[in-house]
């Protein structure tokens, strides 16, 4: 056992390397700068390439080109820059672009506190780009799972040919933490699959909609093309109301329907538990302290810590609600998440969010007095 | 020509150029053409990049790859191409509008010098939103946002470039005989190279104004454009010169600073512990050698700090937990040890040390001047202490006189993760403070500890 002591950001950077990460770009903005700078470190040893943009559109954008060129690409920034991203989120989507963006959050709105954390971006990273369709958001709680959660966001960008969130927050990513990351069990690493000989390359080649088409890279020997309007299988522009159709179903249905391969959650139920907690992000420490004290108290509480926000893992949400009278959710802000487990909680169920955005962290004390835990 | 040269880079697939009748588009495609002809790159060497605008319907049309991103962006897709495969022959296609969105790209791949070509279509209005007025509209130019005429100044797009660090620009039109080899000497170049070519938009702009070729010429004669080879002083490519750069680092990672268990604690719980002080006392560098010492001494521990977006000035806090097990909740609410060592750090936690428990202990500083506290306050010269060993000690001195009197853990791990992370000549000074701090801790025990009335 080999502990580090780490920082979030440093671990996130390590686990982008460790996932074969070989283009950064990103402007700086506290609490995400010390991932721009340990990847202008980590980047040329590694053979790859970092570098600062001149605002966020720009870095987004590099790294949009760079992916469309082969590479693995990562950028980061906090919810200002999440903003300037917002319109280049929807390109990737539209060109099935596999990319991880970091959010490491601070407290907003607008430019708020820069150095203290929060979660107010959870819908915001989920339907802040035009158009509503689906992409993968992952929520780490430690520096442990921020390596995790970074390497296992690239598996997804890659197997799905998709935009992918990390969302950080300021209390995580700049917090240092005493972790083992070679104690960390990984999966394989996963690359995107690149398309054989065929006659006629087709950049959104798919049978079935949930199908996830082969990359051919920019400068390969397939003729590759891109387009941010709407188009059909050959990225063709079309107007025609049936293909454009068959292609938004194809970008709902890619992700969507891996739903449950793509949900990462853990689990802690208690038998005959009534009560259940669940949370996401660094907000699930202070509750599992609190499920431990209510537990000692004689509560009957189960937990359940998503790690996947996006898709919503809902059969593991469902599962976990099943047989509980109440569930509490406890937010670092005015309470965005809980309208999912609201739309899936059983009738009668009594849903109560314990919810927070002063930029102090929530309590377990506070969980167990809000949210009724005994 | 070889027998295999290829003919044309255009492909009619699907059908022919898109673009109005008598629009420069149309012949200023064609000439790419032309020079792609004349350069014979290998098609899927070459890639097309446009944005929205009317121009940004062209890249489909070629049968090299081709790239149609957001308003304003293509510049920045451009560079994350050619900076991922420097080998590549990238060609942006972008219209004058998207010189306007997008400024800050032109600005900045031309400062960098990125070895991208950029050939703008400038037809001095937005052809495909409905003939609004752009960056470089000429004054008294009439748009359909500029009714009674253009009152804002049109832009020199090379001229801008230039002063921007463009290596290589050309100005001409559509109607110049020599296009085609301007655009094929651009992409000749290693380094960024643009072209500014004056068109007319037969959609909107020449009708309202009336605007037809020979005012073209007009325009550049009353606007004093300059025209032709603009600039020619080529420097070092950027995607060559980042990788070049990139390598003399390559050492900088992974820093790697690994820690195994080498000595026992006598943590039993979590255990809360603040430093505050002000900046340039080493409060945070300290503070994480101490939680790297009890990780040495087997204990989990995690590290927050709080400054000012001004480092160099006002307070600096850290906050650590230990703890023997996992540490899930890591703000600390009530202390076990608080530690205050100058003014500043003093200022910024007056709230927080008049509601410290009984169970805290608060060492000061003997010169501060405490607030009201339930806190046990044990005074020691840490300063005056630290000063002595060696200036940026004093963070130091008061972590290890709180090891000494709470022991809970050897002042010896901390001295070992000051050897070990520490370079040698820092490291000297520290090592000095932690065995001063335990001195100073030995006489804590007998000192009087008072309650500030």
């Amino acid at each position: 056992m080999a502990l580090e002591f780490l920082e979030g950001n440093e671990a996130l950077v390590r686990g982008a390397v460790r996932a074969n990460c070989n283009f950064f770009a990103g402007y700086p903005i506290t609490p995400a700068s010390t991932i721009l700078h340990y990847m202008l470190d980590a980047m040329p040893a590694t053979g790859g390439v970092a570098i600062q943009g001149e605002d966020e559109i720009a870095s987004i954008g590099f790294c949009i080109g760079a992916a469309m060129a082969g590479s693995k690409a990562l950028t980061a920034t906090s919810g200002p820059g999440i903003s300037l991203y917002s319109e280049s989120v929807g390109l990737a989507i539209m060109g099935e672009t596999p990319l991880v963006i970091v959010n490491v959050q601070r407290q907003g709105p607008a430019t708020g506190s820069a150095t203290k954390g929060a979660e107010g971006d959870v819908l915001f990273t989920r339907w802040g780009t035009s158009g509503g369709l689906p992409l993968i958001v992952l929520s780490p709680a430690t520096v442990g799972e921020t390596y995790e959660l970074t390497y296992r966001a690239f598996n997804l960008a890659e197997q799905y040919r998709t935009p992918v969130f990390l969302l950080s927050n300021k209390e995580i990513g700049l917090t240092r933490e005493s972790v083992d990351l070679d104690a960390i069990a990984l999966p394989p690493c996963i690359d995107r699959t690149h398309v054989g000989p065929v006659a006629d390359y087709l950049p959104h080649d798919f049978h079935d909609p949930a199908d996830v088409p082969p990359f051919a890279e920019f400068g390969g020997a397939h003729i590759a093309r891109y387009t941010t309007s709407t188009h059909d299988k050959g990225a063709y522009l079309t107007a025609d109301p049936a293909t454009i159709g068959e292609m938004i179903e194809h970008y709902a249905a890619k992700i969507d329907d891996a739903a449950d391969d793509i949900a990462l959650v853990k689990a802690d139920p208690e038998e005959g538990a009534d009560i259940l907690v669940l949370s996401y992000g660094v907000v699930s420490r202070s509750a599992a302290v609190a499920v431990r004290e209510a537990r000692r108290r004689g509560a009957k509480v189960s937990a359940l810590t998503l790690q996947t926000l996006y898709p919503v893992p809902e059969a593991a949400i469902s599962a976990a609600l099943a047989g509980v009278s109440r569930v509490v959710v406890p937010e670092m802000n005015l309470g965005q998440y809980i309208l999912e487990v609201e739309r899936l909680a059983p009738d009668g169920a009594e849903v109560v969010g314990v919810n927070k955005m002063n930029t102090a962290l929530i309590s377990p004390a506070e969980i167990l007095e809000q949210g009724g835990l005994g | 020509m070889t027998a295999n040269a290829l003919a044309t880079y255009l492909t009619d697939r699907i059908g022919p150029l898109p673009f109005c009748p008598g629009c420069g588009h149309d012949p200023l495609v064609k000439m790419l053409d032309k020079a792609l002809v004349k350069l014979q790159l290998p098609p899927d060497k070459v890639v097309i990049v446009t944005d929205i605008g009317c121009i940004g319907l062209a890249d489909r049309y070629f049968t090299t790859h081709a790239f149609h991103g957001l308003h304003g962006r293509s510049i920045t897709y451009a560079c994350g191409l050619k900076l991922a495969r420097p080998e590549l022959t990238v060609i942006v296609l972008k219209g004058d509008g998207g010189c306007g969105i997008g400024g800050t790209h032109l600005l900045n791949v031309a400062r960098r010098n990125i070895g991208i070509t950029l050939i703008v279509a400038n037809n001095f209005n937005y052809g495909m939103t409905g003939g609004q007025h752009s960056v470089t509209t000429p004054t008294d130019g009439l748009t359909s946002t500029t009714r009674h005429g253009n009152i804002e100044g049109a832009m020199d797009l090379c001229g801008t470039a230039i002063a921007a660090g463009a290596p290589w620009a050309w100005r001409g039109t559509i109607y110049d005989k020599d296009l085609a080899d301007a655009i094929a000497e651009a992409i000749r170049q290693p380094g960024f190279a643009m072209l500014d070519v004056l068109e007319l938009c037969t959609a909107y702009y020449v009708p309202r104004n009336r605007f037809k070729k020979r005012d073209l010429f007009t325009l550049i004669e009353k606007n004093g454009l300059k025209t032709g080879l603009l600039a020619n002083k080529p420097r070092p490519e950027y995607s060559a010169r980042l990788r070049e750069a990139g390598k003399a680092g390559a050492g900088a990672w992974p820093r790697r600073a690994t820690i195994e268990r080498m000595f026992d604690n006598a943590v039993d719980r979590q255990t809360g512990i603040v430093i505050a002080g002000s900046a340039g006392e080493k409060v945070r560098s300290a503070a994480t050698l101490f939680a790297q010492g009890a990780m040495l001494a087997g204990l989990n521990a995690t590290q927050k700090d709080d400054y000012p977006i001004t480092v160099m000035t006002g307070h600096s806090i850290t906050e650590i937990n230990l703890s023997p097990s996992e540490i899930e909740y890591t703000a600390i609410d009530a202390p076990d040890h608080f530690i205050v060592i100058s003014g500043d750090g003093l200022k910024k936690s007056l709230k927080r040390i008049a509601r410290l428990p009984e169970s805290c202990t608060l060492y000061a500083d003997e010169a501060l001047e405490l607030p009201e506290t339930r806190a046990r306050v044990v005074r020691l010269p840490l300063v005056a202490t630290g000063k002595k060993v060696s200036r940026l000690s004093v963070a130091t001195v008061a972590l290890a006189a709180l090891l000494g009197d709470a022991s809970l853990f050897p002042a010896g791990a901390f001295s070992e993760a000051i050897s070990r992370f520490q370079k040698p000549d820092i490291a000297e000074g520290n090592l000095k403070a932690v065995e001063a701090g335990v001195a100073l801790s030995a006489g804590i025990a007998t000192a009087p500890t008072h309650v500030p009335a």
